[in-house]
């Protein structure tokens, strides 16, 4: 599969061998993402990594990903620091950047930034996060940490639970997973279920996702829990935070109607939507998902520069 | 009288100008909204709301413009509005040209994004892009965001 030069803007662009191959190749990288093997294989290569809204494990795992390879790392954390703050175009910003690196990476709080950067750049531009709009490189690290707890994403049972109306991570992964015949069902509140834009779009695909606000009625079915925080900056009011904050909270008593090997995912951060107990248990894998950033990262940045481990 | 003898015109024949017919109905005023009709105007403008179709079954609305042919662009927003829309070029009474508008499989810098938080709204130096992801309906989805573009003859620029 040849990604060399490419841009990674949705994962729309993406087809499943596509995907596939990503994840095949991010196998490889566990290794050198530990530090157990070292390949300095982008040795000279400079990343631009351009973070306009705040950040921590998208932004370190980038860089993580390029000083693993021996690729260089210069980076923006946030707009007050650049001449965007005065008033220059992202346009701008993006051309100035691309004289400077082989590869841009960015999160922009406004959706299709790096659609615009992606045109205006001549280096290819890996999205970061735009806005409520699409985080591709964490849809492609869910399905890498879906395939290694469960071997395979054919055909999965997966709980999608949280805010599915403004969480980012969930509509990119909702389309992908249809990719791969995944059992949608999608456990929220009725304003914030995931938008009918986005159910149309899997729908086309083949999908049939269920619809429920009761988690304690579809746990027992799952395969992969996926959970997200409810994010109290997406609200453009207040009182209708107040009112869903705190829907959905997975502890150990709820665990009991599981399937033993049901995994527990999490884009994180959390704030209360997994008790902390729930941490040591089989089921968690966010931790190990957070890291799978690295090695998932360490693969794209490969394929699209040009290394070879 | 002879009634049948009476040929009802509603819309009287124009010398010079340009006809758009098989307007969807209720579109007519949007069309309107698309040629920048306005008082400076020195054209006269007739129209047809809800007339019946010789050539079927069907109501539609009609436009007339005196003294005007449309520029590519116009003719480009008709199309999203009304897509079976046909325009006649009137020379001296007679139809010298006769076409029908297309809509091709993308627009660009027709009409801005309903996304507030889209970067084709935020002063950016590039044009509205939109993919055709419905031809009966019309659907329209940003090119940029991949939202879909909510109520087209709203957002026309």
């Amino acid at each position: 599969m040849d990604f060399y030069d490419r841009d990674v803007v949705s994962i729309r662009d993406l087809t499943r061998e596509e995907i596939e191959s990503i994840l095949d190749l991010s196998e490889k990288m566990v290794p050198y993402a530990t530090g157990e093997k070292v390949d300095r294989v982008l040795h000279g290569k400079i990343l631009g990594n351009l973070f306009f809204e705040p950040s921590t494990r998208t932004k370190l795992s980038f860089e993580s990903a390029a000083y693993r390879l021996g690729c260089d790392v210069i980076d923006v954390s946030e707009m007050s620091m650049t001449s965007i703050s005065k008033g220059e175009t992202l346009a701008d910003t993006i051309r100035m950047v691309d004289a400077y690196c082989d590869l841009i990476v960015l999160r922009h709080p406004y959706e299709g930034a790096a659609r615009l950067a992606a045109n205006f750049s001549i280096n290819p531009v890996i999205n970061a996060g735009d806005g409520a709009g699409s985080h591709p490189t964490q849809t492609l690290l869910d399905l890498f940490t879906m395939r290694q707890a469960k071997g395979s994403l054919d055909g999965l049972n997966v709980v999608l639970v949280g805010d599915l109306k403004y969480g980012r991570t969930v509509h990119s992964l909702a389309e992908a997973l249809t990719m791969f015949g995944a059992k949608l069902t999608l456990v929220a509140p009725d304003t914030l279920q995931m938008p009918d834009e986005i159910i149309n779009h899997i729908k086309e695909k083949g999908c049939r996702p269920a619809k429920t606000t009761s988690l304690e009625e579809v746990i027992d079915k799952a395969d992969v829990l996926y959970v997200t925080r409810i994010q109290k900056e997406r609200f453009p009011d207040p009182a209708e935070y107040k009112k869903v904050a705190g829907t959905y909270r997975i502890n150990n008593a709820m665990l009991r109607e599981a399937r033993r090997d049901m995994a527990i995912m999490h884009p994180l951060p959390r704030i209360d939507e997994i008790a902390p107990e729930v941490d040591s248990s089989e089921h968690a894998k966010y931790f190990q998902q957070a890291f799978n950033g690295v090695p998932v990262r360490m693969a794209l940045l490969c394929a699209i520069l040009g290394g070879e481990i | 009288m002879d009634v049948k003898a009476i040929k009802e015109v509603k819309l009287a024949p124009i010398r010079n100008g340009t006809v758009i017919d098989h307007i969807a109905t209720g579109q007519a005023l949007n069309v309107l909204k698309i040629l920048g009709v306005n008082e400076y105007m020195d054209s006269t403008i007739s129209v047809g709301i809800h007339v019946s179709s010789r050539k079927s079954a069907e109501w539609k609305d009609i436009v007339k413009i005196e003294d005007c042919e449309l520029d590519q662009k116009t003719v480009d927003k008709i199309a999203l509005i009304a897509p079976d829309a046909t325009i006649s070029i009137i020379r001296d009474y007679y139809v010298a040209e006769k076409f029908r508008v297309v809509l091709g499989d993308h627009v660009t810098g027709l009409a801005k994004c309903c996304n507030p938080n889209c970067i084709t709204n935020k002063n950016e130096p590039i044009e509205t892009e939109f993919a055709v992801i419905s031809r009966r309906p019309t659907k329209l989805r940003c090119s940029y965001c991949d939202r879909e573009l909510c109520n087209i003859s709203d957002n026309l620029l």
